[in-house]
C-alpha cells in the first residue's frame, strides 16, 4: 500500500512538472521526406526543460529520423522546430549533444576523445582539463584514459560517448537507442549515467524500443507510428492507460514493424 | 608514437638539407650519348676543371635533341657530330661559330654467324645492300641522332630504301646508342655505331665489328658556343674558355690520350 | 655486388641525392595532396565528381610527359626560364611533385571519404568546423595515409623518365639511382645496372620497413 501511495505522489508531481516546466524545444507540423518517402510527418511536440522524453515506436516508425530533425542533422521538409524559442538554424547543435546507437569513437585515446569535443567547443587550458577529468570520472573510465578508445568494450565506448556529449555542458542530450546492442549490466550503467545527467539538470530525449527502459527512465513519452505522432503525454498515463490503438497494440506486443508509405 | 612524430621532421630535414653546392662556376654542355658512353668526358673534363676551376655539366642526349635544347637556350655549349645540322644551327644564329674538335669512325657490328655474309667488306654501301638482299635484321637508332642521320645518308648512298623492310628486317629502336646496341645483341641484328661507343660497350657477347675502314664512315665532332644574343643566360665567356682549351694543343693531347683497352677512341683534328 | 661495393663515394652521392629528391617531392606532394584529397573526400560541392575523375586520371600521368611539361616550363625559353632551375635537383623535385601529388590526393580522398562516412554525423553534432574537420580526418586516418604516402614514394623513387629530362643525368649534380641505371644499361654494363637496381630495391625496402614499423607500433598504441 505504501508503494502505491509513493507512486501516486510521484505521478502527481510528474503531472505538475509537465504542466509548469518551460518548453525547451517545440516542433510544429514537422515532416521529412527523403527520396519520395515521407519518413516523418505532421509531428507536433514539446520538449520541456529538465524532463526526460522517451520516443517510442515500432521499427521503421521514424524515431531516429525525428531525433535527427530535432538535432538539425536532417533538414525538415515541412514544419518548424523552435529551439530555445528560435527557429533551428545553422547553430542547431549549439547547446545540444547527441549520442548515437553505435558510438563514434575517434581513433585516439579515451582522453583525447574528450579533449577533442571540448576543444571544438572552445574550452582551453585548466578548464578543459577539469571538464575532461570530470567526464572520465563520471563515466568510470579513469583507469582507461590513455587507452585507444576503439579497443574499449561496447558498454565502455557508449559511456565514453555519453560522457563526451555531457562534457561540454549541453542543455539537451539526445540519445538514439544507446543501449540497443548492450547486455543488461552495461545497460544498467548507461541508464545510471543518463539518470545522473538528468539529476544535474540536463533535458533528455531518448529513442528506445525497450518498454522496460521507457518505464524506468521516461517522464514524458512520444509514440510514433508510420512517421506520425500516435500519442504523447506523461509516461504514467501513456504507458498505463493509453488512448490510441497503436500504443495499446504495441504494449500488448502486437505491433512490431511499420513501413513508411511512399507518396508523391 | 615518438618515432612517427619524428618522421615528418626527418622528411623536412631531408628537404631543407642543402642541395649539392653550386659555389663553383660551371657551364652546361649539350652533347651526345656516344661521347658520354665512351667515357671520354670522365677523362677530359676533370683536366679542364682542375686547370680553370670551371665545372662542365654534361647533358647527354641524341644530337637532334641536343640541338633543340641548345636552341631553347638550355646549354652554353653544343658538342655533337652531325655537321650539316651544326652548320644550320650556326647559320640560324643560335651558335657563334663551329669548330672541328676530333673524329672517330662508324662501324657496322653484327653477329658472329654473319647471316648477310658481309664480314671483311670495306665498301659500306655494298654491305648495306647485302643486308637488304638477305633481309638480315638491322637495328636502326631511329631517333634523329647524329648516328641515325649518318646511317640514313649511307642507305641512300647504297641506293637502297630500308623502309621497305620496316617492321620486318629493318627495326627502329627509337633509343640511344647503348640501348640500340643492347637490342642488336639481343636480336642478333646488325647495327651502325660509332667505334668509341662500341669499344667501351660492355655487353658485346658474340657481336663483333664486321665492316670498317670505308672513308664514308668518317665521323666528325664539332663544338659550338651558344649565341648569348639569343639567350642572355648563356655563359659565353666561360664556354669560350672551354672551346679554346679543347682545340688547344693541351686539349687535343688529352683527347688523344684517352684509351680503352689500349685503343685510342677519338682522333683530335682541330685546325 | 662487388662492383657496387667498390664504388662507395659515387654510389653514396647518388643514393643520397635520390632520397633527397624523392623525399622532398613526396613531402611537398603531401602538403598539397593530403588537404586537397581530404577536402574532396569530406565536402560536397558542385564539380566534385569531375574533380575526383581528374585526380584519378592524373594518377596515370606518364613520367616522360610530366618531364616534358616541366622542361618546357623551366627551359631558358620557357615561362619560368629566368629562375635557372633546369638541370638542377630542384627541377627534379618539381617534376616528381607533379607526378606524385595526384596519387596522394586521389588515394587520400578515398581514405578520408570512408572515414568521413563514419564521423560525419558525430562531427556535425559536435559542431566541428570545416578546417577542424579536415585536420581531424587527416589525423585519424594517419595510418592508412602512411600507405598512401608510401605509394607516392614508390612511384617517385622508381621513376626515370621525368628526372632524366629535367635533371639531365649530370654527373655529381643530378644523377640519381634510376638515371644511373639507365646510363649503365646504355653503356652495356648490365651487371652494374642490375646491381644498382638491387640497391634501389633495398632502399625502397628499407624505407617501407621503417614506415611500416613505425605505423605498426604507433597504431597498436593509439587505436585498433
Amino acid at each position: 500500500m505504501r508503494e502505491v501511495a509513493t507512486l501516486r505522489t510521484v505521478l502527481s508531481q510528474n503531472v505538475i512538472d509537465a504542466a509548469i516546466a518551460p518548453p525547451l524545444m517545440t516542433a510544429r507540423g514537422l515532416g521529412c521526406s527523403i527520396k519520395g518517402q515521407r519518413l516523418v510527418r505532421d509531428v507536433d511536440l514539446t520538449i520541456r526543460q529538465g524532463r526526460r522524453t522517451v520516443v517510442l515506436g515500432p521499427n521503421g516508425a521514424g524515431k531516429s529520423v525525428l531525433l535527427r530533425l530535432l538535432h538539425g542533422l536532417l533538414p525538415a521538409s515541412e514544419g518548424t522546430v523552435l529551439w530555445r524559442g528560435n527557429p533551428l538554424g545553422a547553430d542547431a547543435q549549439d547547446g545540444q549533444a547527441m549520442v548515437f546507437q553505435r558510438p563514434v569513437m575517434l581513433r585516439r585515446s579515451v582522453l583525447a576523445n574528450l579533449n577533442f569535443a571540448l576543444k571544438v567547443r572552445g574550452f582551453r587550458g585548466p578548464e578543459r582539463a577539469r571538464r575532461a577529468a570530470q567526464a572520465l570520472e563520471m563515466a568510470g573510465l579513469d583507469h582507461l584514459a590513455k587507452r585507444p578508445a576503439r579497443v574499449l568494450s561496447g558498454g565502455e565506448q557508449q559511456r565514453l560517448a555519453i560522457a563526451r556529449a555531457l562534457a561540454t555542458g549541453p542543455d539537451l542530450l539526445l540519445l538514439d537507442e544507446p543501449t540497443a546492442s548492450l547486455d543488461p549490466a552495461a545497460t544498467a550503467r548507461i541508464e545510471a549515467l543518463i539518470g545522473q545527467a538528468h539529476a544535474s539538470g540536463v533535458t533528455i530525449v531518448m529513442v528506445t524500443h525497450d518498454r522496460g527502459q521507457a518505464q524506468r527512465l521516461a517522464d514524458d513519452v512520444v509514440f510514433l507510428q508510420d512517421g506520425r505522432l500516435a500519442e504523447s503525454g506523461p509516461a504514467s498515463t501513456l504507458l498505463h492507460s493509453p488512448r490510441s490503438d497503436a500504443v495499446r497494440a504495441w504494449l500488448d506486443g502486437r505491433l512490431f514493424v511499420t513501413t513508411p508509405q511512399t507518396q508523391p | 608514437m615518438l618515432l612517427h612524430r619524428l618522421l615528418p621532421i626527418v622528411l623536412a630535414a631531408m628537404m631543407l638539407a642543402p642541395l649539392p653546392a653550386t659555389a663553383r662556376e660551371f657551364i652546361l654542355m649539350q652533347s651526345t650519348t656516344s661521347t658520354q658512353n665512351s667515357g671520354l668526358f670522365d677523362h677530359l673534363l676533370p683536366i679542364f676543371s682542375q686547370k680553370t676551376g670551371i665545372d662542365v655539366r654534361v647533358v647527354a642526349v641524341g644530337t637532334g635533341q641536343a640541338i633543340r635544347n641548345a636552341q631553347n637556350g638550355d646549354g652554353d655549349i653544343l658538342f655533337v657530330h652531325s655537321r650539316p645540322s651544326e652548320e644550320k644551327f650556326v647559320a640560324d644564329g643560335y651558335g657563334l661559330s663551329r669548330q672541328d674538335v676530333m673524329y672517330n669512325d662508324f662501324v657496322i657490328v653484327g653477329p658472329a654467324d654473319d647471316p648477310a655474309g658481309i664480314a671483311g667488306l670495306t665498301d659500306v654501301t655494298a654491305a648495306l645492300s647485302e643486308i637488304a638482299t638477305a633481309r638480315a635484321i638491322f637495328a636502326s637508332r631511329g631517333d634523329d641522332s647524329g648516328t641515325h642521320k649518318a646511317e640514313l645518308r649511307l642507305w641512300s648512298a647504297a641506293e637502297t630504301d630500308p623502309f621497305i623492310g620496316l617492321g620486318s628486317w629493318y627495326r627502329e629502336t627509337g633509343s640511344g646508342m647503348g640501348a640500340t646496341l643492347n637490342i642488336a645483341v639481343g636480336m642478333g641484328a646488325y647495327a651502325l655505331t660509332d667505334r668509341a661507343t662500341w669499344i667501351a660497350f660492355g655487353n658485346k657477347r658474340d657481336h663483333r665489328i664486321v665492316v670498317e675502314g670505308d672513308p664514308r664512315l668518317f665521323n666528325q665532332y664539332g663544338i659550338i658556343v651558344v649565341n648569348p644574343e639569343k639567350h642572355s643566360a648563356v655563359k659565353a665567356d666561360l664556354a669560350q674558355q672551354f672551346v679554346d682549351w679543347v682545340v688547344s694543343e693541351d686539349g687535343q693531347q688529352a683527347i688523344a690520350a684517352y684509351k680503352v683497352e689500349g685503343q685510342q677512341l677519338f682522333f683530335p683534328n682541330a685546325q | 655486388m662487388s662492383l657496387v661495393a667498390g664504388w662507395d663515394q659515387a654510389l653514396s652521392e647518388i643514393v643520397l641525392l635520390s632520397l633527397q629528391v624523392t623525399l622532398s617531392a613526396v613531402f611537398v606532394s603531401c602538403l598539397i595532396g593530403l588537404p586537397l584529397g581530404a577536402m574532396v573526400g569530406a565536402f560536397r560541392f558542385p564539380g566534385r565528381r569531375p574533380a575526383i575523375l581528374i585526380m584519378n586520371v592524373l594518377m596515370g600521368l606518364p613520367p616522360v610527359v610530366v618531364g616534358l611539361m616541366v622542361y618546357l616550363m623551366l627551359s631558358a625559353s620557357g615561362p619560368m626560364g629566368v629562375l635557372g632551375l633546369l638541370y638542377t635537383p630542384t627541377a627534379m623535385i618539381i617534376a616528381q611533385t607533379v607526378l606524385v601529388t595526384p596519387i596522394v590526393a586521389a588515394l587520400s580522398r578515398q581514405v578520408v571519404e570512408d572515414l568521413h562516412q563514419e564521423y560525419s554525423e558525430q562531427f556535425t553534432s559536435m559542431g566541428v568546423g570545416p578546417l577542424q574537420r579536415i585536420m581531424a580526418l587527416l589525423w585519424d586516418a594517419r595510418f592508412s595515409l602512411l600507405t598512401v604516402v608510401l605509394a607516392g614514394f614508390g612511384r617517385a623513387v622508381a621513376e626515370v623518365g621525368a628526372v632524366m629530362i629535367v635533371g639531365g643525368n649530370i654527373n655529381h649534380v643530378t644523377r640519381v639511382m634510376t638515371t644511373a641505371i639507365a646510363l649503365e644499361t646504355s653503356k652495356g654494363d648490365l651487371e652494374l645496372a642490375l646491381a644498382l637496381g638491387l640497391v634501389l630495391l633495398l632502399i625502397a625496402l628499407l624505407v617501407n620497413l621503417v614506415v611500416m614499423t613505425v605505423r605498426g607500433t604507433a597504431a597498436r598504441a593509439s587505436y585498433a
